[in-house]
């Protein structure tokens, strides 16, 4: 996935411009900005569901709107932000749905889809909420389910707008592990929006920093997950902590500046 | 055999459909049966063999062939208006994304009652009440689409159509007062003819091919679509993302469910509840899966109006009650209930 000179507006605010970023198989892209940088915005577009307002993204070396939606729909999966549940579909349906695409010509789902929507509900910990009705889910057991209907659409590239934002604290590391292990061991390639720094810099391979103002920063996170850079991409200061192996980021105490 | 079932769901959901739609069939024809033989005067199930036997060969001669030619019309007129209803009901919800709309919220039948009570007043051919009503309905709707065509094309957003939902809002109590207002200034001979036809009646139809043509040419759009609306169901304007395109479904959903309800109208009036109550049921019994729920639907709403029907012509027999009011007194109750039973989940 790639776009070129990309820049996004809304409200005749520039949010990014001139965007030139590379996303290949096997890298674990974390977007990092303030609230309103425009990072949802830019997974919409990167997904296709708005069109960008200069230059163009591409996948596969094809521009977005030369696809076909249901050729598209085998190659990238999103997870939108939020979830508005008007009917009671059991959990397994809404797995099942992100089957649509291989569905061609068949009514019903076949055994497969089944086999394949168990084992993603299994790998978010959900296996046991498969007949429950969606709407009495709790936010962090919804938000699994949602994440598995993704991963049963077994597409090369994931798009996840916060996926760990409504988890407890075991499934938050535990979908961030999962998600590593997808770029690592299947080479999928997977682009999450997240606001907890730590548990993106323990996954990430790469980071995107919007700074909010059309600039952007992208790079390997060793090197753009730093301190001063990011002090500068949240507007607020921000420590680096050395635990063991690990690189903890802190907010820095006001008395600190 | 319990290991088998755990192996095989998919199986087991094309089986359960199968047996459902089997049953539903089946009750379909028992209650157009039902509907032949019960009245001023009963027939019993081999005399209503004979007089079809008679209908067949084409010499109606007994009595009972000539009650079975009025009873079965009548039934069939029933059957095809409710199963129109429902199946417009169940379209409706999954283009708002709202299980509590109905096949009326978008004014409609408001266009189609304006019309039908306009024909009605001004002139008064049966044949052109069935006219106004439908051209009333389908103005109303290409109104709606041309108003509401930044929402229906989907560059509004989030998806839940609140455009679309306030337009015909709006619409529809623009056609209610314009209801009163003919109400307000008719002669009283043609009053009672109005109000009746408000409030859904099926004492004067005929039988006639549109109703039906209507029906299965949308039942079979329904059923192409099933799972793109599943899909859209769940995941509104995002499900582009899964290879569905949206406008365009949201633009076949909201025709049908506008040429759905404007056949219905002018067949038999605005006939309420059914178009509400019946998809709910069989939501609320079968789950919210639109492969099984489009077809239950339309067979469960056709089925639900035959019965209604034939308690409006022989609870109070020999006076008639408009079918209208019976679905409105199953329905009120049956809906509370339901939106009791989901609140409290």
């Amino acid at each position: 996935m790639q776009t070129l000179k990309l820049g996004l507006r809304i409200g005749g605010r520039e949010l990014v411009a001139g965007l030139d970023w590379t996303v290949e198989a096997g890298q674990c892209w974390c977007v990092i900005g303030r609230n309103g940088a425009g990072k949802s915005t830019l997974l919409r577009t990167v997904a296709g569901l708005r069109a960008p307002d200069s230059g163009s993204v591409l996948l596969g070396g094809r521009a977005l709107s030369d696809w076909q939606l249901l050729a598209l729909a085998r190659e990238r999966a999103y997870l939108p932000q939020g979830r508005n549940d008007a009917f009671g579909y059991r959990a397994i349906d809404t797995v099942l749905a992100a089957r649509h695409p291989y569905q061609d010509d068949r009514y019903w789902d076949a055994e497969t889809d089944f086999r394949i929507a168990h084992a993603a509900m299994r790998a978010l910990d959900a296996g046991h909420l498969a007949e429950r009705d969606v709407r009495t889910l709790s936010g962090g057991e919804r938000q699994r389910v949602a994440i598995a209907a993704v991963l049963s659409q077994e597409t090369p590239l994931l798009l996840l707008d916060e996926p760990a934002s409504a988890l407890d604290l075991a499934h938050q590391v535990g979908v961030m592990e999962l998600l590593a292990r997808l770029c690592r061991a299947e080479g999928k390639a997977v682009v999450l929006v997240s606001h907890d720094l730590n548990l993106s810099h323990s996954v990430a391979s790469h980071a995107l920093l919007l700074m909010g103002d059309g600039e952007w920063l992208a790079g390997p996170s060793a090197e753009v997950m730093t301190a001063p850079l990011l002090s500068r991409c949240l507007g607020y200061p921000i420590e680096a902590v050395q635990h063991g192996k690990r690189t903890l980021f802190i907010p820095a105490e006001e008395s600190n500046d | 055999m319990h290991s088998e079932a755990i192996m095989l769901p998919a199986f087991q959901e094309r089986r359960r459909a199968v047996t459902i739609l089997t049953v539903l069939i089946a009750a379909a024809f028992c209650s157009i049966l039902f509907a032949c033989g019960i009245g001023s005067v009963s027939l019993s199930i081999p005399e209503l063999f004979a007089a079809l036997g008679e209908q067949v060969r084409g010499n109606p001669s007994s009595l009972a062939a000539t009650l079975l030619e009025l009873r079965l019309g009548r039934a069939l007129a029933a059957f095809v208006t409710g199963a129109t209803l429902a199946l417009a009901g169940v379209m409706m919800q999954a283009l708002l994304r709202n299980p509590l709309a109905d096949p009326y919220v978008l004014g409609v039948s408001g266009g189609a009652a304006v019309g039908a009570l306009s024909a009605m007043l001004f002139f008064s051919a049966a044949w052109l009440v069935d006219i106004a009503a439908f051209g009333g309905a389908m103005a109303v709707s290409f109104l709606l689409f041309l108003l509401a065509w930044r929402d229906l094309r989907g560059s509004a957003g989030d998806g839940n159509a609140p455009m679309l939902l306030l337009t015909g809002v709006i619409i529809a109590s623009g056609c209610g007062a314009l209801i009163t207002l003919m109400l307000s200034i008719a002669p009283d001979n043609r009053l009672r003819g109005m109000v009746f036809w408000l409030i859904g009646d099926l004492s004067a139809t005929q039988v006639r091919w549109l109703p039906w043509t209507v029906w299965l040419i949308a039942l079979v759009f329904a059923v192409r679509v099933a799972r793109a609306i599943n899909v859209m169901a769940l995941h509104a304007e995002a499900a582009a993302t899964l290879g569905i395109r949206v406008n365009r479904l949201r633009q076949g959903l909201f025709l049908f469910s506008a040429l759905l309800t404007a056949s219905a109208v002018s067949t038999a009036g605005s006939i309420g509840f059914v178009g509400l109550i019946v998809p709910h049921a069989c939501r609320f019994a079968w789950g919210p899966d639109h492969r099984l729920l489009l077809p239950a639907a339309t067979l469960a709403g056709g089925t639900f109006l035959v019965l209604a029907d034939t308690l409006a012509r022989t609870v109070i027999a020999p006076q008639q009650l408009p079918v209208g009011v019976i679905t409105a007194l199953i329905g009120v109750p049956v809906f509370l209930l339901q939106l009791h039973q989901i609140h409290r989940k």
